[in-house]
């Protein structure tokens, strides 16, 4: 049985000291591709949180009452991106018809969350952790934010990068790359402060 | 054996279930009720179910809007200018406009859907489209690659201007998994208020007119939609320069047939070069001819650019922009003034409006469309 960690705690830890992005480099191919602009990847971290959280609680529910009780354990990946997927339409329909504004930031990145591998990441850490239900939202809910904070960071850094004078082989991906690293080895200066298994 | 049926069978009831919450939801959700459609500024409004894109509301109520693709964002043709706000543009409408379209906020129909009260811009002649079931009444070679169709309207009308286009709706069929769209100008005369007839010549490998060619047969019975174009008769005193090769000689067809008719615009004269590559490219001699009889102010110029021996043609030979060369120097009176009309494939078109502009004929006074 895990230890039991508050989940006010867990919040902090999964955004500082394990940050999903960062320090398991989950969630990498859009992490990379659309954060060359502040606006819109603030759109996207946003609409991963709010996925995250809610698929997280969603997930539990379904692991711990249908997964596990009838022994389909080694279904649940297939499960949980049946549950992703299905989450994600039924938000884009909802925040459409609920708030057209919210829609529009969002906009297409809700279905690009389907494929996003942070998301069944984070669920499956949620499993092997043997998260509690309230565990589980504020593990979804602070991987969420800590990858929107982190995309959020690395597209105002790109920004300015972009001003600057690269060498030609390393502009785009090679640099963006670097920068990375940089994040991830400050992130992990964090790490000493709460461990969270 | 349990365990075994246990684990496909959950998550098959897992993924119906949230097919089934998705299904519901989205009728739910998706339910904007009856919102209104002003068009042109409250020329004309209607009161329509929401939810649905623009395209497709507006064609259930009979204003067709062009389109190729019909509706899937992959054809730019759908274009609305939109008044009130339906926010900003979608990055599937973008490659399709141009900044000045952004500016005015013309989007694509097909891609913004109705939710609300929208005031929208259309062209009046779109209220003049219809959809039309067709029945095929003949059907000719007038070449061996190219087919005259006359398609008979039933009770139904069609007003249309010399020069205009239809779309003619290609169900699937073999390979084709898909309905498409193609458009053809109309050869019959306005007059002719109950048939259309059209020229479709054969393009290896083309869609619609394979289909067109091997599939439709007399007696069928298929979806026009129109009149669609701005190609017409210009009113003007200007001698009426006219250029086509092959199916282009459709639009030429039912104008020359309609002016004769109504002996319409009296002091234009008419000149049209008709180009093909052998004698058995070249049709509706006779047709011309008899035209030429009953309207002396126009004059028929068919030129063959690779004659054979067994065509013995007397008539001109060479590139049709070379003939039209030669002609607006040596034989077309100029006091008039001069204006070009066009219909053919991109690249005669291309190369007669170098010929014609060298001649100082202006390019906003020479009309084709753009389509072929």
């Amino acid at each position: 049985m895990a230890p039991l960690i508050n989940p006010i705690t867990l919040i902090f830890a999964s955004i500082f000291t394990s940050n999903i992005l960062l320090s398991n480099f989950l969630g990498m191919c859009s992490f990379i591709s659309i954060s060359k602009e502040w606006k819109s990847s603030l759109g996207l971290g946003l609409a991963v949180t709010f996925v995250l959280t809610i698929t997280s609680a969603i997930c539990w529910v379904v692991l711990y009452y249908i997964i596990i009780p009838l022994n389909i354990e080694y279904l649940s990946f297939i499960i949980f991106i049946i549950v992703i997927a299905a989450v994600v339409q039924i938000l884009e329909m909802l925040i459409d018809r609920l708030s057209p504004a919210l829609y529009l930031s969002l906009g297409i990145f809700l279905p690009l969350i389907t494929v996003n591998c942070a998301i069944l990441g984070a669920i499956l850490f949620m499993q092997i952790r043997n998260y509690n239900f309230l565990q589980s939202i504020a593990f979804g809910f602070g991987s969420g934010t800590g990858w929107w904070l982190a995309i959020v960071l690395l597209a105002a850094i790109r920004e300015r990068i972009e001003k600057n004078p690269v060498p030609a082989g390393l502009k785009g991906p090679g640099i963006t790359m670097i920068v990375i690293g940089f994040m991830a080895l400050a992130f992990m200066g964090f790490s000493g402060m709460i461990q969270v298994q | 054996m349990n365990s075994f049926l246990i684990g496909p069978a959950v998550s098959a009831a897992i993924t119906m279930v949230l097919a089934l919450l998705i299904t519901i939801i989205d009728k739910l959700v998706n339910n904007y009720g009856v919102v209104t459609i002003d068009i042109n500024n409250g020329k004309k409004k209607l009161e329509v179910k929401g939810g649905s894109p623009l395209l497709l509301t507006l064609a259930g109520q009979g204003i067709f809007v062009p389109s190729a693709c019909g509706g899937r964002g992959s054809c730019g043709a759908c274009k609305v200018k939109v008044i009130s706000d339906v926010g900003p543009h979608l990055p599937t409408e973008l490659p399709y406009l141009s900044p000045d379209e952004v500016k005015q906020n013309v989007r694509l129909s097909c891609q913004i859907k109705v939710k609300k009260n929208i005031d929208i811009e259309l062209p009046e002649v779109l209220f003049n489209v219809k959809k039309y079931k067709a029945r095929v009444v003949s059907m000719r070679n007038v070449t061996y690659d190219i087919k005259e169709v006359l398609f008979e309207l039933g009770n139904d009308v069609i007003q249309f201007a010399a020069g205009q286009y239809v779309q003619l709706v290609v169900p699937p069929y073999d390979k084709v998994k898909e309905s498409v769209q193609r458009a053809y100008s109309m050869s019959s005369i306005p007059s002719d208020t109950r048939h259309v007839e059209l020229l479709i010549r054969l393009v290896p490998g083309g869609i619609a007119t394979t289909w067109v060619h091997t599939k439709l047969a007399v007696g069928m019975t298929v979806e026009l939609i129109g009149p669609f174009g701005e190609f017409h008769v210009h009113d003007t005193p200007k001698t009426m320069i006219c250029v086509a090769g092959g199916s282009g000689m459709a639009p030429f067809k039912s104008m020359l047939y309609d002016i004769a008719e109504r002996n319409l615009y009296p002091d234009k004269e008419i000149w049209y070069f008709f180009g093909a590559r052998t004698k058995k490219d070249m049709f509706y001699l006779d047709e011309m001819d008899a035209l030429q009889k009953k309207l002396s102010r126009f004059h028929f110029v068919p030129a063959l650019s690779e004659p054979q021996p067994d065509d013995k043609w007397q008539g001109e030979t060479g590139i049709i922009t070379d003939v039209l060369d030669r002609y607006i120097k040596e034989h077309i009176g100029k006091d008039n003034g001069l204006e070009g009309y066009l219909c053919g494939s991109p690249g005669m078109i291309n190369a007669c409006i170098k010929v014609m502009t060298a001649h100082g004929i202006r390019e906003n006074e020479i009309y084709f469309d753009k389509f072929a």
